[in-house]
């Protein structure tokens, strides 16, 4: 027994030291991903001219021409954004999916996604400035699910999750003919097609006020998740279990549904909806690290942060015009779905 | 006498308005096994889910250390009364011994993380039930069996002078049976109070000090085994004609009589 002990734990330490390894190569990944990303695009820079006008920036010198330009104005916030967008719905999935015991839910479950997007729609419609279009998409994100969690609240059910759920798909189909409505009676060459590009997402419109605006709340929200890593863990057992073992299994539910809400509504109000990310990133940063969420998180938001970047750099760099992200990130992970569909995933459910 | 370590006093249970039982006094002390039998639908879960504060009571008061369950928070009681729930399918494929480090979240910070004691205490209670070598197995890979060993080292792991176990030999093989019961007396002969419920009165003979027997939500009857578990109660609470035998070796099993079935 003791010698099996004993080969036990150094397993355990090798497995522990493999996943830690994951996620410093899934940083480099990201590092490496973000500089490509920063040469490429329609004004191509090379590596001497980022490196001239980082010089420049932090030597307080003054911007030089179109390239400061380029690069301060509008490629690095875009590559920034991207990559805050990617591991915040990431991030958030992650919780929704221990929160939710199923590892196929998405972070827009409660219909934070449709929330903002009606909020969108609905700036959108009253012709309102950029800055008030997100505002509006923020503030309806958070609404949106504050009401499906009151509405649970109310109905007394012994099944808090199913009617948490279930309330999240009622209101989110009320908010999804409500953005229906609206885009009949928007102008049909002016309002319209800004509603549809906002609705399939983009990071086009994206400048350093919106970057310096959503990255803040990300990292608000992102404190609980950190701290409460270890009591998310056993909360993924279930109510009882958790109870059981100790944990205030519904006020901890609380504050993982704000943390992921107000995580997802800041970066959702800057990129319009994104879908897949938040559901099928978690669910790959499982394979890699296993469910234990003090890994998990990490992973996730590195592997989100990275994909996203790709697939904008691929969204703004492979047509003439640029392809809306939302579109990209379901071809890709629709037939990742699937995939996972037909492996018949233990932990599935 | 010692206080009872876990106590209900005429209580109350089911969900929300819905009574499914009352009047229920029941008692465990240290070193004790009580054995809760009865029915489908008698309410056992339902008890034990009140007795461990997943459900309020609709009346009466459940007594852990002496304190009512009111007056004590999640961790506090969970640092008084582990729980075993029935073997189930996990949702996420935790380690088997991160599953049990679970246990320790009682005794852990808000914020903390289990440090390397608490592994090394939940590593060791995988020991004691025989399936340390599990430790780095995906609890989502081992059998039904092991499952259940696997939340008894969870409840050791707790550290909690009572334990509640919910069936813990249902769906279980023969072996993993024997080595369950075997390893609840180990329990109890370690100072631990034992509540479980089971549906095969050979076991409640075969382990348990005292036997409840639950009957639509009310008690009909507590005391040792024998006492309890008399062919005349079987048939009237199960239905079934019993003979109560006692082995050449001191043990006491049920053989069910099927003369009158036809066939």
């Amino acid at each position: 027994m003791v010698e099996g002990t004993g080969i036990t734990r150094t397993r355990g330490t090798v497995l522990g030291s493999t996943r830690l390894g994951v996620l410093g190569g899934l940083a480099l990944a990201l590092v490496v991903l973000v500089a490509a990303a920063a040469l490429i695009g329609a004004y191509p820079l090379s590596p001497g001219d980022i490196a001239q006008a980082l010089a420049r920036k932090l030597a307080g010198a003054p911007p030089q021409g179109q390239i400061d330009t380029v690069l301060f104005e509008v490629r690095l916030p875009r590559v920034f954004a991207a990559v805050v967008v990617g591991a915040a719905l990431a991030a958030a999935g992650a919780a929704y999916q221990a929160l939710f015991r199923n590892p196929l839910v998405s972070p827009d479950i409660l219909g934070v996604s449709t929330g903002a997007g009606l909020g969108a729609v609905i700036g959108i419609f009253l012709s309102l400035p950029v800055a008030g279009i997100q505002l509006a998409a923020f503030m309806m994100g958070l609404a949106t699910v504050g009401l499906v969690y009151s509405i649970a609240s109310v109905v007394h059910g012994r099944e808090p999750l199913l009617v948490l759920v279930l309330a999240g798909v009622v209101v989110g189909a009320l908010a999804g003919a409500a953005i229906s409505l609206l885009k009949i009676l928007a102008d049909p060459y002016d309002q319209l097609p800004a509603i549809v590009f906002w609705l399939l997402g983009s990071l086009s419109a994206i400048r350093k006020a919106e970057v310096w605006g959503a990255t803040p709340l990300v990292l608000v929200a992102l404190v609980p998740l950190v701290l409460l890593r270890w009591r998310i863990n056993v909360l993924s057992l279930g109510d009882e279990e958790a109870k059981a073992l100790g944990v205030e299994a519904g006020r901890l539910r609380l504050i993982v549904i704000a943390a992921a809400t107000l995580m997802t509504a800041s970066v959702v109000a800057i990129s319009g909806v994104i879908g897949w990310v938040g559901l099928v990133i978690p669910h790959i940063a499982r394979m890699l690290v296993g469910p234990s969420f003090d890994r998990l998180l990490p992973a996730a938001m590195l592997l989100g942060g990275g994909y996203l970047l790709l697939v904008d750099t691929l969204a703004r760099t492979m047509a003439r015009i640029e392809v809306p992200i939302g579109i990209l990130t379901a071809v890709i992970g629709a037939p990742f779905f699937l995939w996972l569909l037909a492996r018949g995933r233990e932990g599935w459910s | 006498m010692k206080i009872p370590i876990l106590a209900a006093r005429r209580l109350g249970f089911g969900y929300g308005a819905k009574a499914v039982g009352r009047d229920v006094d029941l008692e465990v002390r240290a070193g004790e096994v009580v054995c809760l039998l009865g029915p489908n639908g008698s309410g056992k879960t339902t008890l034990f889910k009140t007795i461990l504060g997943l459900l309020p009571a609709q009346a009466g008061e459940v007594f852990v250390d002496g304190v009512a369950m009111g007056q004590l928070t999640r961790p506090e009681i969970a640092r008084r009364v582990a729980y075993v729930p029935q073997a189930h399918a996990a949702h996420f494929p935790f380690r088997v011994i991160d599953m049990v480090v679970m246990g320790r979240t009682a005794h852990l910070g808000l914020f903390a993380t289990p440090s390397h004691e608490d592994r090394r205490r939940a590593l060791g209670a995988l020991t004691t039930l025989g399936i340390g070598e599990l430790a780095d197995i995906e609890y989502t890979r081992i059998s039904g069996g092991q499952r259940q060993l696997a939340l008894i080292a969870r409840a050791l792991a707790q550290d909690a002078p009572a334990i509640v176990m919910d069936e813990p030999t249902a769906s279980l093989d023969f072996g993993n049976q024997v080595t369950v019961l075997a390893e609840v007396k180990r329990l109890a002969g370690l100072g631990l109070a034992v509540l479980l419920s089971t549906h095969d009165p050979d076991h409640a003979f075969s382990i348990s000090h005292r036997v409840a027997l639950l009957d639509a939500g009310r008690l009909i009857a507590q005391g040792s085994p024998h006492e309890v578990l008399t062919p005349a109660r079987l048939l009237d609470v199960y239905g079934v004609t019993v003979a109560v035998e006692r082995l050449s070796r001191g043990q006491t099993v049920c053989a069910p009589d099927f003369s009158g079935a036809s066939g």
